[in-house]
Protein backbone atom coordinates (compact mmCIF):
# COMPACT_ATOMS: atom_id res chain seq x y z
CA UNK A 1 0.00 0.00 0.00
CA UNK A 2 1.54 3.16 -1.39
CA UNK A 3 0.32 6.46 0.45
CA UNK A 4 0.04 9.62 -1.87
CA UNK A 5 2.43 12.48 0.16
CA UNK A 6 2.36 15.55 -1.98
CA UNK A 7 5.90 16.97 -2.99
CA UNK A 8 5.96 20.29 -4.65
CA UNK A 9 10.26 19.60 -4.08
CA UNK A 10 10.03 16.38 -5.89
CA UNK A 11 8.34 17.91 -8.93
CA UNK A 12 10.91 21.06 -8.93
CA UNK A 13 14.07 18.79 -8.75
CA UNK A 14 13.01 16.96 -11.55
CA UNK A 15 12.30 19.44 -14.33
CA UNK A 16 15.00 21.94 -12.46
CA UNK A 17 17.60 18.56 -14.66
CA UNK A 18 15.99 18.72 -17.51
CA UNK A 19 17.14 21.75 -18.38
CA UNK A 20 20.79 22.51 -20.47
CA UNK A 21 23.17 25.50 -20.35
CA UNK A 22 22.23 28.35 -22.48
CA UNK A 23 18.61 27.19 -22.52
CA UNK A 24 16.38 30.15 -21.85
CA UNK A 25 13.12 29.42 -19.25
CA UNK A 26 10.51 30.77 -17.95
CA UNK A 27 9.30 29.85 -14.69
CA UNK A 28 5.54 30.69 -14.26
CA UNK A 29 4.39 31.60 -10.72
CA UNK A 30 3.65 29.24 -7.56
CA UNK A 31 5.16 25.92 -7.81
CA UNK A 32 7.27 26.35 -11.19
CA UNK A 33 9.50 29.48 -9.73
CA UNK A 34 10.57 27.06 -7.15
CA UNK A 35 12.61 24.95 -10.00
CA UNK A 36 15.13 27.67 -10.16
CA UNK A 37 16.10 26.98 -6.36
CA UNK A 38 17.17 23.09 -8.08
CA UNK A 39 18.76 24.06 -11.21
CA UNK A 40 22.39 21.80 -11.06
CA UNK A 41 25.37 24.01 -10.55
CA UNK A 42 27.31 23.04 -13.59
CA UNK A 43 24.07 24.12 -15.75
CA UNK A 44 23.49 27.75 -16.58
CA UNK A 45 20.30 28.59 -17.87
CA UNK A 46 18.92 31.96 -18.83
CA UNK A 47 15.77 32.72 -16.89
CA UNK A 48 13.06 35.54 -18.70
CA UNK A 49 10.75 36.79 -17.09
CA UNK A 50 7.66 38.49 -18.87
CA UNK A 51 7.34 41.41 -16.65
CA UNK A 52 10.49 42.67 -18.81
CA UNK A 53 13.47 40.94 -18.01
CA UNK A 54 16.59 38.22 -19.46
CA UNK A 55 18.76 37.17 -16.53
CA UNK A 56 16.80 36.69 -13.68
CA UNK A 57 18.81 36.65 -10.22
CA UNK A 58 17.59 35.46 -6.81
CA UNK A 59 15.49 37.43 -4.41
CA UNK A 60 17.87 40.50 -3.07
CA UNK A 61 19.56 40.61 0.57
CA UNK A 62 17.11 41.75 3.35
CA UNK A 63 16.86 45.44 3.08
CA UNK A 64 18.24 45.37 -0.51
CA UNK A 65 15.29 45.25 -2.01
CA UNK A 66 14.59 47.72 -5.57
CA UNK A 67 10.91 48.74 -6.07
CA UNK A 68 11.43 48.75 -9.90
CA UNK A 69 13.05 45.61 -10.25
CA UNK A 70 10.47 42.73 -9.47
CA UNK A 71 9.28 39.46 -11.09
CA UNK A 72 5.92 38.69 -12.60
CA UNK A 73 4.53 37.82 -9.37
CA UNK A 74 5.77 41.69 -8.12
CA UNK A 75 8.29 39.73 -5.63
CA UNK A 76 11.71 42.04 -5.12
CA UNK A 77 14.27 40.09 -7.76
CA UNK A 78 17.82 40.90 -8.66
CA UNK A 79 19.22 40.84 -12.56
CA UNK A 80 22.90 38.75 -12.84
CA UNK A 81 25.47 40.78 -14.17
CA UNK A 82 24.66 40.51 -18.24
CA UNK A 83 20.87 40.80 -18.10
CA UNK A 84 18.78 42.95 -19.67
CA UNK A 85 15.49 44.78 -19.35
CA UNK A 86 12.93 45.72 -21.73
CA UNK A 87 9.22 46.88 -22.76
CA UNK A 88 6.00 43.91 -22.87
CA UNK A 89 6.10 44.61 -26.65
CA UNK A 90 9.74 43.00 -26.71
CA UNK A 91 9.26 40.77 -23.98
CA UNK A 92 6.04 38.82 -25.46
CA UNK A 93 8.08 39.22 -29.08
CA UNK A 94 10.83 37.34 -27.07
CA UNK A 95 8.22 34.34 -26.11
CA UNK A 96 5.80 34.34 -29.17
CA UNK A 97 8.65 34.33 -31.28
CA UNK A 98 10.05 30.93 -30.52
CA UNK A 99 13.30 32.44 -28.07
CA UNK A 100 12.05 30.84 -25.10
CA UNK A 101 13.18 26.95 -24.80
CA UNK A 102 10.90 26.25 -21.75
CA UNK A 103 8.26 27.41 -20.18
CA UNK A 104 7.29 26.34 -16.96
CA UNK A 105 3.05 26.29 -15.83
CA UNK A 106 1.10 25.44 -12.84
CA UNK A 107 -1.90 24.00 -13.97
CA UNK A 108 -5.70 23.51 -12.49
CA UNK A 109 -6.04 20.65 -15.51
CA UNK A 110 -3.79 19.19 -18.20
CA UNK A 111 -5.13 16.54 -20.14
CA UNK A 112 -3.49 13.83 -22.42
CA UNK A 113 -4.40 16.05 -25.87
CA UNK A 114 -1.89 19.04 -24.60
CA UNK A 115 -4.83 21.04 -23.37
CA UNK A 116 -4.09 22.44 -20.29
CA UNK A 117 -6.46 25.14 -17.59
CA UNK A 118 -4.96 27.41 -15.18
CA UNK A 119 -6.81 30.23 -15.93
CA UNK A 120 -10.23 30.59 -14.81
CA UNK A 121 -13.02 28.68 -12.85
CA UNK A 122 -16.50 30.11 -14.37
CA UNK A 123 -18.35 31.27 -11.58
CA UNK A 124 -15.63 30.79 -8.80
CA UNK A 125 -12.69 32.36 -9.78
CA UNK A 126 -11.18 34.10 -12.41
CA UNK A 127 -7.26 35.29 -12.17
CA UNK A 128 -7.05 36.07 -15.67
CA UNK A 129 -4.24 34.28 -18.01
CA UNK A 130 -1.79 37.28 -17.87
CA UNK A 131 1.01 36.02 -20.07
CA UNK A 132 0.12 32.14 -20.19
CA UNK A 133 -1.44 31.93 -23.44
CA UNK A 134 1.27 33.30 -24.90
CA UNK A 135 4.13 31.46 -23.39
CA UNK A 136 2.33 28.27 -23.99
CA UNK A 137 1.98 29.09 -27.68
CA UNK A 138 5.42 30.30 -28.38
CA UNK A 139 7.82 28.27 -26.28
CA UNK A 140 9.62 25.76 -27.90
CA UNK A 141 8.79 23.29 -24.76
CA UNK A 142 5.88 23.53 -22.48
CA UNK A 143 5.92 21.73 -19.07
CA UNK A 144 3.62 21.10 -16.71
CA UNK A 145 4.43 21.21 -13.56
CA UNK A 146 1.19 19.91 -10.75
CA UNK A 147 0.98 17.69 -8.16
CA UNK A 148 -0.32 14.55 -9.12
CA UNK A 149 -3.41 14.12 -7.31
CA UNK A 150 -5.79 17.24 -5.76
CA UNK A 151 -6.34 17.31 -2.10
CA UNK A 152 -10.04 15.73 -2.61
CA UNK A 153 -7.78 12.60 -3.97
CA UNK A 154 -9.05 13.28 -7.81
CA UNK A 155 -6.73 13.31 -10.84
CA UNK A 156 -5.15 16.04 -12.04
CA UNK A 157 -4.17 14.74 -15.37
CA UNK A 158 -7.46 14.05 -17.17
CA UNK A 159 -8.69 12.57 -20.23
CA UNK A 160 -10.12 16.01 -21.69
CA UNK A 161 -9.77 19.30 -19.41
CA UNK A 162 -13.80 20.83 -18.71
CA UNK A 163 -12.37 23.89 -17.21
CA UNK A 164 -11.94 26.94 -19.91
CA UNK A 165 -8.71 26.32 -21.75
CA UNK A 166 -5.10 28.28 -21.02
CA UNK A 167 -3.47 26.12 -24.10
CA UNK A 168 -5.33 23.88 -26.95
CA UNK A 169 -2.52 21.29 -27.88
CA UNK A 170 0.80 22.88 -26.44
CA UNK A 171 1.90 20.72 -23.55
CA UNK A 172 4.91 18.64 -24.29
CA UNK A 173 5.78 17.60 -20.97
CA UNK A 174 4.51 16.98 -17.23
CA UNK A 175 6.29 16.31 -14.58
CA UNK A 176 4.28 15.44 -11.26
CA UNK A 177 5.22 14.28 -7.75
CA UNK A 178 4.44 10.59 -8.92
CA UNK A 179 6.36 10.75 -12.50
CA UNK A 180 7.56 12.34 -15.84
CA UNK A 181 5.12 12.01 -18.51
CA UNK A 182 5.76 12.82 -22.00
CA UNK A 183 2.33 14.19 -24.05
CA UNK A 184 2.17 12.21 -27.71
CA UNK A 185 -0.54 10.87 -29.60
CA UNK A 186 -3.35 11.95 -27.54
CA UNK A 187 -2.20 9.75 -24.41
CA UNK A 188 0.43 10.02 -21.59
CA UNK A 189 3.58 8.31 -21.82
CA UNK A 190 5.02 7.60 -18.67
CA UNK A 191 8.76 7.79 -19.11
CA UNK A 192 10.19 8.10 -15.30
CA UNK A 193 8.50 6.93 -12.13
CA UNK A 194 9.47 7.64 -8.94
CA UNK A 195 9.87 5.54 -6.00
CA UNK A 196 8.29 4.63 -3.57
CA UNK A 197 5.35 5.24 -6.50
CA UNK A 198 4.95 1.90 -9.23
CA UNK A 199 3.69 1.97 -13.09
CA UNK A 200 0.91 0.30 -11.12
CA UNK A 201 0.49 2.61 -8.73
CA UNK A 202 0.44 6.01 -11.10
CA UNK A 203 -2.17 3.90 -13.95
CA UNK A 204 -4.40 3.49 -10.94
CA UNK A 205 -4.56 6.54 -9.51
CA UNK A 206 -4.39 8.67 -13.05
CA UNK A 207 -7.73 9.64 -14.63
CA UNK A 208 -6.29 9.21 -18.30
CA UNK A 209 -4.73 7.22 -21.21
CA UNK A 210 -1.52 6.37 -19.89
CA UNK A 211 1.34 4.77 -21.99
CA UNK A 212 4.36 2.98 -19.58
CA UNK A 213 6.95 3.77 -21.90
CA UNK A 214 9.08 1.30 -23.36
CA UNK A 215 12.23 1.73 -21.42
CA UNK A 216 10.05 3.58 -18.41
CA UNK A 217 12.75 3.52 -15.21
CA UNK A 218 12.63 4.09 -11.78
CA UNK A 219 13.88 7.61 -10.96
CA UNK A 220 15.31 9.91 -8.60
CA UNK A 221 13.83 13.05 -8.86
CA UNK B 1 13.45 71.16 -28.16
CA UNK B 2 10.26 72.56 -26.90
CA UNK B 3 9.48 72.40 -22.99
CA UNK B 4 6.95 70.33 -22.00
CA UNK B 5 4.32 72.00 -19.06
CA UNK B 6 5.68 70.75 -16.04
CA UNK B 7 2.15 70.43 -13.82
CA UNK B 8 0.79 68.96 -10.45
CA UNK B 9 -0.80 65.66 -9.91
CA UNK B 10 -4.04 67.07 -9.47
CA UNK B 11 -3.86 69.07 -12.34
CA UNK B 12 -3.44 65.62 -14.01
CA UNK B 13 -6.18 63.88 -12.78
CA UNK B 14 -8.24 67.32 -13.68
CA UNK B 15 -7.40 66.23 -17.43
CA UNK B 16 -9.24 62.58 -17.42
CA UNK B 17 -12.83 63.05 -18.27
CA UNK B 18 -15.83 60.75 -17.33
CA UNK B 19 -16.20 57.88 -20.00
CA UNK B 20 -12.41 58.20 -20.91
CA UNK B 21 -9.92 54.95 -21.53
CA UNK B 22 -7.36 55.46 -19.48
CA UNK B 23 -4.22 53.17 -20.72
CA UNK B 24 -2.32 53.08 -17.35
CA UNK B 25 1.10 51.45 -17.04
CA UNK B 26 2.78 49.26 -14.44
CA UNK B 27 2.89 45.47 -14.02
CA UNK B 28 1.27 44.40 -10.22
CA UNK B 29 2.11 48.09 -9.57
CA UNK B 30 5.51 48.37 -10.86
CA UNK B 31 5.99 51.60 -12.84
CA UNK B 32 2.61 52.82 -12.65
CA UNK B 33 1.72 56.65 -11.86
CA UNK B 34 0.97 56.65 -8.03
CA UNK B 35 0.81 60.20 -7.21
CA UNK B 36 -1.83 61.07 -10.05
CA UNK B 37 -3.64 58.01 -9.68
CA UNK B 38 -4.36 58.75 -5.89
CA UNK B 39 -5.10 62.58 -7.26
CA UNK B 40 -7.57 60.53 -9.24
CA UNK B 41 -9.20 59.10 -6.49
CA UNK B 42 -9.13 61.90 -4.48
CA UNK B 43 -11.24 63.97 -7.34
CA UNK B 44 -13.52 60.55 -7.31
CA UNK B 45 -12.90 59.97 -11.20
CA UNK B 46 -16.09 57.89 -12.77
CA UNK B 47 -17.01 55.93 -15.71
CA UNK B 48 -13.67 55.24 -16.89
CA UNK B 49 -12.27 52.17 -19.08
CA UNK B 50 -9.14 50.98 -17.91
CA UNK B 51 -6.83 49.61 -20.25
CA UNK B 52 -3.81 48.00 -18.08
CA UNK B 53 -1.64 44.87 -17.34
CA UNK B 54 -3.49 44.07 -14.59
CA UNK B 55 -5.61 45.46 -11.73
CA UNK B 56 -2.56 45.66 -9.54
CA UNK B 57 -2.17 44.41 -6.03
CA UNK B 58 -4.68 44.97 -3.29
CA UNK B 59 -3.91 43.26 -0.11
CA UNK B 60 -5.40 45.54 2.54
CA UNK B 61 -4.51 42.70 5.21
CA UNK B 62 -0.75 43.04 4.64
CA UNK B 63 -0.75 46.66 4.31
CA UNK B 64 -0.39 46.23 0.32
CA UNK B 65 -1.96 48.30 -2.05
CA UNK B 66 -0.54 49.06 -5.24
CA UNK B 67 -0.41 50.49 -8.25
CA UNK B 68 -4.40 51.09 -10.26
CA UNK B 69 -5.75 49.08 -6.84
CA UNK B 70 -7.07 52.12 -5.75
CA UNK B 71 -8.78 53.21 -8.55
CA UNK B 72 -10.44 50.15 -8.63
CA UNK B 73 -11.25 50.17 -4.93
CA UNK B 74 -12.74 53.57 -5.49
CA UNK B 75 -15.39 52.39 -7.97
CA UNK B 76 -13.05 54.82 -10.98
CA UNK B 77 -14.25 52.47 -13.60
CA UNK B 78 -16.91 50.49 -15.29
CA UNK B 79 -14.62 48.66 -17.29
CA UNK B 80 -11.16 47.05 -17.60
CA UNK B 81 -9.17 45.76 -20.17
CA UNK B 82 -6.32 43.69 -18.72
CA UNK B 83 -4.86 40.05 -18.68
CA UNK B 84 -4.88 39.18 -14.62
CA UNK B 85 -7.07 40.17 -11.92
CA UNK B 86 -5.72 37.46 -9.69
CA UNK B 87 -4.64 39.59 -7.18
CA UNK B 88 -7.07 42.63 -6.90
CA UNK B 89 -10.10 40.25 -5.15
CA UNK B 90 -11.95 43.35 -5.31
CA UNK B 91 -11.99 43.21 -9.13
CA UNK B 92 -12.93 39.91 -9.36
CA UNK B 93 -15.82 40.98 -6.92
CA UNK B 94 -17.03 44.03 -8.97
CA UNK B 95 -16.90 41.61 -12.16
CA UNK B 96 -18.90 38.71 -9.71
CA UNK B 97 -21.81 41.78 -8.62
CA UNK B 98 -22.08 42.96 -12.63
CA UNK B 99 -20.95 46.27 -11.74
CA UNK B 100 -17.54 46.31 -13.93
CA UNK B 101 -17.21 44.50 -17.20
CA UNK B 102 -14.09 42.67 -17.19
CA UNK B 103 -12.65 42.05 -20.37
CA UNK B 104 -9.38 39.56 -20.16
CA UNK B 105 -6.91 39.80 -22.77
CA UNK B 106 -3.56 37.52 -23.07
CA UNK B 107 -0.73 40.18 -21.85
CA UNK B 108 1.49 39.38 -25.55
CA UNK B 109 -1.85 40.04 -27.18
CA UNK B 110 -2.64 43.36 -24.85
CA UNK B 111 0.97 44.73 -25.41
CA UNK B 112 0.74 44.33 -29.24
CA UNK B 113 -2.73 45.80 -29.53
CA UNK B 114 -1.71 49.18 -27.35
CA UNK B 115 1.79 49.33 -29.81
CA UNK B 116 -0.49 48.49 -33.05
CA UNK B 117 -2.59 51.41 -32.10
CA UNK B 118 0.45 53.42 -31.17
CA UNK B 119 2.34 52.82 -34.97
CA UNK B 120 -0.77 53.24 -37.44
CA UNK B 121 -1.72 49.73 -37.67
CA UNK B 122 -4.95 48.42 -38.00
CA UNK B 123 -4.40 45.30 -35.57
CA UNK B 124 -2.37 42.35 -35.54
CA UNK B 125 -2.04 38.60 -36.26
CA UNK B 126 -1.43 36.59 -33.25
CA UNK B 127 -1.69 32.51 -32.56
CA UNK B 128 -2.20 33.19 -29.00
CA UNK B 129 -5.94 32.26 -28.25
CA UNK B 130 -6.49 29.79 -30.74
CA UNK B 131 -8.24 26.97 -29.74
CA UNK B 132 -9.73 28.69 -26.53
CA UNK B 133 -12.33 31.13 -25.32
CA UNK B 134 -10.24 34.24 -26.54
CA UNK B 135 -10.63 33.33 -30.25
CA UNK B 136 -14.43 34.07 -29.95
CA UNK B 137 -15.97 36.45 -32.01
CA UNK B 138 -12.56 37.25 -34.01
CA UNK B 139 -11.67 36.83 -37.24
CA UNK B 140 -9.44 33.75 -37.88
CA UNK B 141 -6.72 34.43 -40.69
CA UNK B 142 -4.68 31.80 -42.77
CA UNK B 143 -0.99 32.84 -43.34
CA UNK B 144 1.30 29.80 -44.08
CA UNK B 145 -1.29 27.41 -43.11
CA UNK B 146 -1.02 28.78 -39.50
CA UNK B 147 -4.25 29.99 -38.31
CA UNK B 148 -3.88 33.23 -36.71
CA UNK B 149 -6.48 35.62 -34.69
CA UNK B 150 -7.29 39.06 -35.59
CA UNK B 151 -6.47 41.11 -32.81
CA UNK B 152 -7.72 45.20 -33.49
CA UNK B 153 -5.55 48.06 -31.98
CA UNK B 154 -6.29 49.55 -28.59
CA UNK B 155 -5.94 53.34 -28.73
CA UNK B 156 -6.62 55.35 -25.28
CA UNK B 157 -7.63 58.57 -24.68
CA UNK B 158 -5.03 59.59 -21.85
CA UNK B 159 -1.63 57.71 -21.07
CA UNK B 160 -0.46 57.91 -17.22
CA UNK B 161 3.01 56.76 -17.44
CA UNK B 162 5.50 56.56 -14.49
CA UNK B 163 9.43 56.81 -15.85
CA UNK B 164 12.31 57.41 -13.29
CA UNK B 165 14.04 60.54 -15.34
CA UNK B 166 12.81 62.95 -18.23
CA UNK B 167 14.18 66.28 -19.55
CA UNK B 168 12.16 68.92 -19.88
CA UNK B 169 11.73 67.86 -23.64
CA UNK B 170 9.75 64.97 -22.23
CA UNK B 171 12.14 62.66 -23.37
CA UNK B 172 11.92 59.21 -20.77
CA UNK B 173 13.93 56.61 -19.85
CA UNK B 174 12.49 54.03 -17.50
CA UNK B 175 13.71 51.88 -14.74
CA UNK B 176 14.00 48.82 -14.61
CA UNK B 177 10.92 46.37 -14.77
CA UNK B 178 8.88 49.80 -14.30
CA UNK B 179 9.15 50.26 -18.16
CA UNK B 180 6.82 47.44 -18.87
CA UNK B 181 3.71 48.83 -20.94
CA UNK B 182 4.73 52.68 -20.38
CA UNK B 183 6.52 53.10 -23.48
CA UNK B 184 4.22 51.48 -25.77
CA UNK B 185 1.73 53.67 -24.27
CA UNK B 186 2.64 56.80 -24.42
CA UNK B 187 1.97 55.99 -28.32
CA UNK B 188 -1.48 54.86 -28.60
CA UNK B 189 -3.39 57.84 -26.86
CA UNK B 190 -4.38 61.46 -27.63
CA UNK B 191 -2.74 62.66 -24.33
CA UNK B 192 -0.03 61.33 -22.91
CA UNK B 193 1.23 62.59 -19.15
CA UNK B 194 4.22 61.30 -17.46
CA UNK B 195 4.98 61.28 -14.05
CA UNK B 196 8.79 61.41 -13.27
CA UNK B 197 11.12 61.04 -10.26
CA UNK B 198 13.45 63.57 -11.46
CA UNK B 199 13.50 66.38 -14.76
CA UNK B 200 16.72 67.14 -15.71
CA UNK B 201 17.44 70.00 -18.59
CA UNK B 202 17.48 69.79 -22.17
CA UNK B 203 20.44 67.97 -23.28
CA UNK B 204 21.40 66.22 -19.90
CA UNK B 205 19.84 62.84 -21.79
CA UNK B 206 21.83 60.79 -23.82
CA UNK B 207 19.98 61.02 -26.39
CA UNK B 208 21.17 57.05 -27.14
CA UNK B 209 19.53 55.87 -23.84
CA UNK B 210 16.25 57.76 -24.26
CA UNK B 211 13.15 54.77 -23.90
CA UNK B 212 10.67 57.02 -25.08
CA UNK B 213 11.07 60.27 -27.51
CA UNK B 214 10.17 63.48 -26.11
CA UNK B 215 7.09 63.99 -29.17
CA UNK B 216 4.97 61.25 -27.54
CA UNK B 217 4.34 63.53 -24.41
CA UNK B 218 2.42 66.28 -23.41
CA UNK B 219 2.68 66.64 -19.75
CA UNK B 220 4.94 66.03 -16.87
CA UNK B 221 4.63 65.34 -13.11
CA UNK B 222 7.24 65.03 -10.59
CA UNK B 223 6.36 62.52 -8.24
CA UNK B 224 6.27 62.73 -4.94
CA UNK B 225 5.00 66.95 -5.21
CA UNK B 226 1.74 65.81 -4.59
CA UNK B 227 -1.37 68.09 -5.65
CA UNK B 228 1.19 71.43 -5.15
CA UNK B 229 3.73 70.95 -7.92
Amino acid sequence: MIEYVESKETIARRIARIFGTGDVVNLGIGLPTLVGNFVPGDVTVVLQSENGLIGLGPAPAPGQADKDLTNAGAMPVTILPGGAFFDSATSFGIIRGGHVDYTVLGVLEVDQEGNLANYKIPGKMVPGMGGAMDLTTGSRIVIAATTHLEKSGASKLKRRCSLPLTAAGEVDIVVTDVGYFEVMGGKFHLTEYFPPYTPEWILAHTDADVVVHEGCKACEA
Amino acid sequence: MVSKPVISAAEAAAMVKPGQTVQVGGFLGCGSPDGIIAELVKAGARDLTLVCNDTAVLDEKNGRVTGVAPMVKARCFSRVIVSHIGTNPETQRQMNAGETDVVLVPQGTLAERVRAAGTGLGGVLTPTGVGTEVEQGKQKILVNNKIYLLEEALPGDVALLKARRADRAGNLVYSKTARNFNPLMATACKLVIAEVEEIVEIGELDPDQVHTPCIFVDYLVLAGKGASA
